[in-house]
């Protein structure tokens, strides 16, 4: 019997190990709690449109606020990223999975339980409020005696394991499984942009892992880690929290600008401009990003060296950025160009995350973000780099490569008519904001007084994010109209670069009946060519023409054993159910281990 | 198949039962010149070298434990004789967890000595 | 055969997946306890009472004098064992190399009590500070930072036993041979890891005033 032929059907779902179908759930759940933390952020607008509502409490509104940036960022962003890591990076580099599969599904299973456990916190009134970087001390038990923060802290360490996982997983898998041929400086963009990702994802977690931990300490037993009573500093968790938290959003921007890298050469007939440049400026924004984070906490009182040292970090990352977008300019310059809608997502990204960047080198003069920190210059200019920038291309991404995942094209007028609805929404939210900022509106605070010159930016905000939300229907009725034709799209229906093209769409289980050798960059186009430019559809195989790994529960009962193991903990530090939950865990890995990856049949 | 290759690399130049006691004996050595530097700093004896390692003990310590470091790394990891590629993924994340543990250390301490977080001088 | 084939596919780098993976895993866990030691290096002499880790302490509230809580003996033995404990696992490893397997046995069975007799140091020292120093893990930031610190080792230590545990196990059992060594590198790699990080607590923690 063989093992190898993927069937349908939710257990074949539940116990896969196949990094496409993995990569179609996390697009799925991310889109799922995109739509959660999309309608989080229209409460919020609902509330802020006029001075003085009250449409929400000032307690509803703190929680919208911490799980809106919580979920988009942890649950939205992030997983989407995955989709495309998943899907993208063994196609790309001419493997057949990653090198752990089974580790895949297990990062999988436990983002997705961590995200719905962290959503769970609503049904009992307890959602995280204490903002999606949760201070010390607000966060202490003095001062946040529910079980919000406690929710807050499981989510994110259950959602930390999984991208820790993850990161080790597609670290091996790029640097190990590359085709024959594909030396490194040959590797598509987007696959090396999500390598510089996973080190980032690597280095970075660790950091929140022992803040959150310490944190759960003065929560649950009573140290002083963050207690200025004990003796401990509040100011540590900021520092602990932003050397993480700085890393993070270059993991939230990388596997963009690859993206965007990917879609801006196929839609200018041209190669990219500066691959080599372009890898190593990703390299160096991702080690500089380790030294900037104090750039969040210019007005915690560091002194004036810090200070200084900050700024000017600060202010040379924007160096390597630039020399990006100069390339992506570069690379469309003379082309011949076709403004599909994976395209013009990519361009509106250059817009956007210009304007995001902009502000940014702003905020790094540390004498004018004392006056923008706080307020919502900060909200414009984050929402301009993730969204306007990560979103965008993430969209564009999903148009892009919608045809290789689902073997359907998506509508191309209605393609359009998204991206108009969301560029026009998205700047009619957000630009009022730089002026809203710099005239002194307040974060996190659920409303404002009349007569303070904020009324009319508000409302413009308003009116522009109800728009976005339209444009998201436009998508999803793209995705359902669409859906109902036949599977029957291209292998590559764009003309692509790289191989994931050259495979049918979409791809057989085994993803390449035999793996190409590799001469050059944008190694598909470069076959292309040496076959005279006529290649025809691939040709489809047995489906059990290769071995394949077996599917497995395992992955997932260890998640659940860890969710298990946090609900014990939140719940009063309940110690059998922890006990249980780490039991689960203990079994999980031990069956996991010594089970066999392949069946012997054959 | 990639063990063989492996054991390739290692027969070349593999390390013997001897050098392992070896590098066994400098580690016992390296940890009684740690405690014995921190006995001397202690009780302040053995008179004008035993003043400069009292003053000096930080570094001595950080010098003798980095040794110590460097030899299980190399040797009992295997570093010295595996991939290259070994090593760079093992020697980065090292520097970057020592710069941070500096750069905290800079923030905090600066911050002790004057500008402390709880005796702030009002702005203006 | 396509069985072995798909299981060991040769390498872009040449290197086995599975010791690149724990060499990756390694080197995140530098941060994770960089940040540990961090958190320990920053409160150092911030402690608002004692007991204090080198010197005596006076309560001013009661009169009381606390003594110092390290003894480092104790805790230099600790070291030597956790020292010894990477030098056998090596000497296992190379047994198991070159399929000589009572070496391979004797030798990871050491590694292993060697093993648990820094853990049960451990246990001894931690419950000694609580109960006769009345140094808890909430007395003091002190107290905090040190058991939140060597508590995370001490995990690590004690999750390493149990993996080499069951390699001694599978090889007691005549279940591990040469072709499996890789099992028991990927162990050891983790397990001089830990001893690595120790090296580096033991001066930083215990030595440094």
């Amino acid at each position: 019997m063989s093992h190898t032929h993927e069937s349908t059907g939710i257990k074949s779902w539940l116990t896969t190990v196949d990094h496409k179908r993995i990569g179609i759930m996390y697009g799925a759940s991310a889109f799922l709690f995109f739509l959660i933390g999309g309608l989080e952020a229209l409460l919020i607008r609902w509330q802020l449109r006029m001075p003085d509502q009250t449409f929400l409490t000032p307690e509803m509104y703190n929680q919208l606020f911490t799980m809106h940036g919580t979920s988009m960022i942890f649950l939205g962003v992030m997983p989407f990223s995955a989709m495309f890591f998943n899907y993208l990076i063994p196609l790309q580099v001419g493997a057949r999975d990653v090198a752990f599969p089974r580790l895949n599904a297990f990062s999988f299973w436990t983002f997705l339980l961590g995200g719905l456990f962290l959503n769970a916190s609503f049904l009992v009134n307890a959602a995280p409020n204490a903002g999606w970087f949760g201070y010390a001390n607000l966060t202490s038990k003095q001062f946040s005696p529910g079980l919000n923060t406690d929710f807050w802290v499981a989510g994110l360490q259950i959602l930390g394991i999984a991208s820790l996982a993850a990161a080790v997983n597609f670290t091996v898998t790029i640097l190990n499984m590359r085709a024959t041929g594909m030396k490194m400086l040959r590797v598509p963009m987007f696959s090396w942009m999500s390598l510089i990702t996973q080190v980032l994802l690597l280095l970075s977690f660790p950091v929140i892992t022992v803040a959150l931990v310490m944190l759960m300490f003065d929560r649950m037993f009573g140290t002083s880690f963050f207690n200025p009573a004990g003796g401990g500093d509040p100011v540590l968790w900021q520092h602990l929290f932003w050397v993480f938290g700085h890393p993070e959003v270059y993991i939230l921007i990388l596997p963009a600008f690859g993206i965007v890298s990917e879609i801006l050469p196929v839609f200018s007939r041209k190669p990219l401009f500066g691959y080599t440049a372009m890898v190593f400026s990703g390299c160096f924004i991702a080690f500089l990003g380790f030294g900037v984070w104090s750039h969040h906490m210019f007005a915690v009182g560091m002194g004036p060296v810090a200070d200084t040292v900050f700024s000017l970090m600060t202010m040379l990352i924007a160096i390597p950025t630039g020399v990006k977008i100069f390339n992506w300019i570069g690379t469309i310059w003379g082309g011949s160009i076709s403004l599909k809608s994976p395209m013009l997502f990519a361009l509106g990204f250059i817009a956007m995350f210009i304007i995001g960047g902009l502000s940014g080198v702003m905020h790094s003069v540390a004498p004018a973000d004392l006056q923008q920190t706080d307020s919502y210059f900060v909200v414009a200019h984050f929402h301009y780099v993730l969204f306007g920038g990560a979103i965008f291309s993430l969209v564009g991404g999903a148009y892009f490569w919608w045809p290789k995942m689902f073997g359907r094209m998506l509508d191309e007028t209605l393609g359009k008519l998204h991206f108009w609805l969301m560029m026009i929404g998205f700047n009619l939210t957000f630009f009022p904001m730089h002026m809203l900022g710099l005239h002194g509106m307040p974060r996190r605070v659920y409303t404002y007084a009349d007569k303070m010159g904020f009324n009319e930016g508000n409302l413009l905000a308003t009116i522009g994010a109800l728009t976005i939300a339209v444009s998201f229907l436009v998508f999803i009725w793209n995705i359902i109209k669409t859906w109902r034709g036949p599977a029957n799209a291209p292998a590559d229906p764009w003309n692509g670069a790289t191989l994931e093209w050259s495979i049918p769409s979409p791809p057989q289980h085994f993803n390449f009946a035999e793996v190409p050798t590799v001469e050059s960059r944008d190694a598909w186009w470069h076959i292309k060519r040496a076959k005279g430019g006529n290649v025809g559809e691939p040709k489809r195989y047995a489906e059990d023409a290769v071995l394949m790994p077996n599917p497995s529960w395992w992955p997932m009962i260890t998640s659940i054993g860890i969710i298990i193991f946090f609900v014990g903990l939140v719940f009063h530090v309940n110690l059998p159910v922890i006990l249980l939950g780490a039991g689960v865990v203990l079994l999980g890995i031990f069956k996991w281990a010594f089970e066999p990856p392949f069946s012997e049949a054959h | 198949m990639s063990h063989s290759a492996e054991a390739h690399a290692e027969t070349h130049s593999h390390p013997t039962w001897q050098l392992y006691v070896g590098i066994a004996v400098i580690l016992f050595a390296l940890t009684a010149l740690e405690v014995g530097a921190y006995e001397v700093a202690e009780r302040g004896i053995m008179g004008g070298f035993g003043v400069f390692v009292k003053e000096m003990v930080v570094e001595i310590l950080l010098v003798l434990s980095a040794a110590k470091f460097a030899l299980v790394a190399m040797f009992y990891m295997h570093l010295k004789q595996d991939s290259k590629i070994f090593s760079s993924v093992f020697v980065f994340p090292i520097i970057l967890a020592a710069l941070v543990i500096l750069a905290l250390l800079g923030l905090f301490v600066y911050n002790r000595g004057q500008n402390a977080i709880w005796n702030m001088p009002p702005w203006s | 055969m396509a069985h072995d084939a798909a299981l060991h596919p040769p390498t872009s780098t040449g290197l086995d997946n599975r010791k690149l993976a724990i060499w990756t895993f390694i080197g995140s866990e530098c941060m994770f306890f960089a940040t540990l030691i961090s958190t320990y290096v920053v409160y150092k002499g911030q402690s608002l009472r004692g007991p204090l880790p080198h010197e005596a302490w006076t309560d001013p509230a009661t009169g009381q004098t606390l003594e110092h809580v390290f003894s480092i003996p104790l805790v230099t033995f600790g070291t030597a064992v956790l020292l010894f404990s990477s030098f056998f696992v090596v000497l296992a490893l190379n047994g198991l190399q070159t399929g000589k397997m009572k070496q391979f046995v004797g030798w990871l069975a050491a590694t292993v009590v060697c093993g648990l007799f820094f853990i049960g140091m451990q246990v001894f020292e931690f419950t000694h500070f609580v109960h006769e120093k009345h140094l808890g893990f909430t007395t003091n930031l002190f107290g905090s930072s040190f058991f939140t610190l060597t508590g995370f080792h001490g995990t690590h230590v004690t999750l390493g036993v149990l993996w080499l545990a069951t390699l001694l196990y599978l090889g007691i059992r005549g279940k591990m041979g040469p072709e499996k060594a890789l099992n028991l590198e990927i162990a050891a790699l983790y397990w001089h890891f830990v001893d690595v990080v120790w090296i580096v607590i033991f001066p930083v923690v215990y030595l440094m005033k």
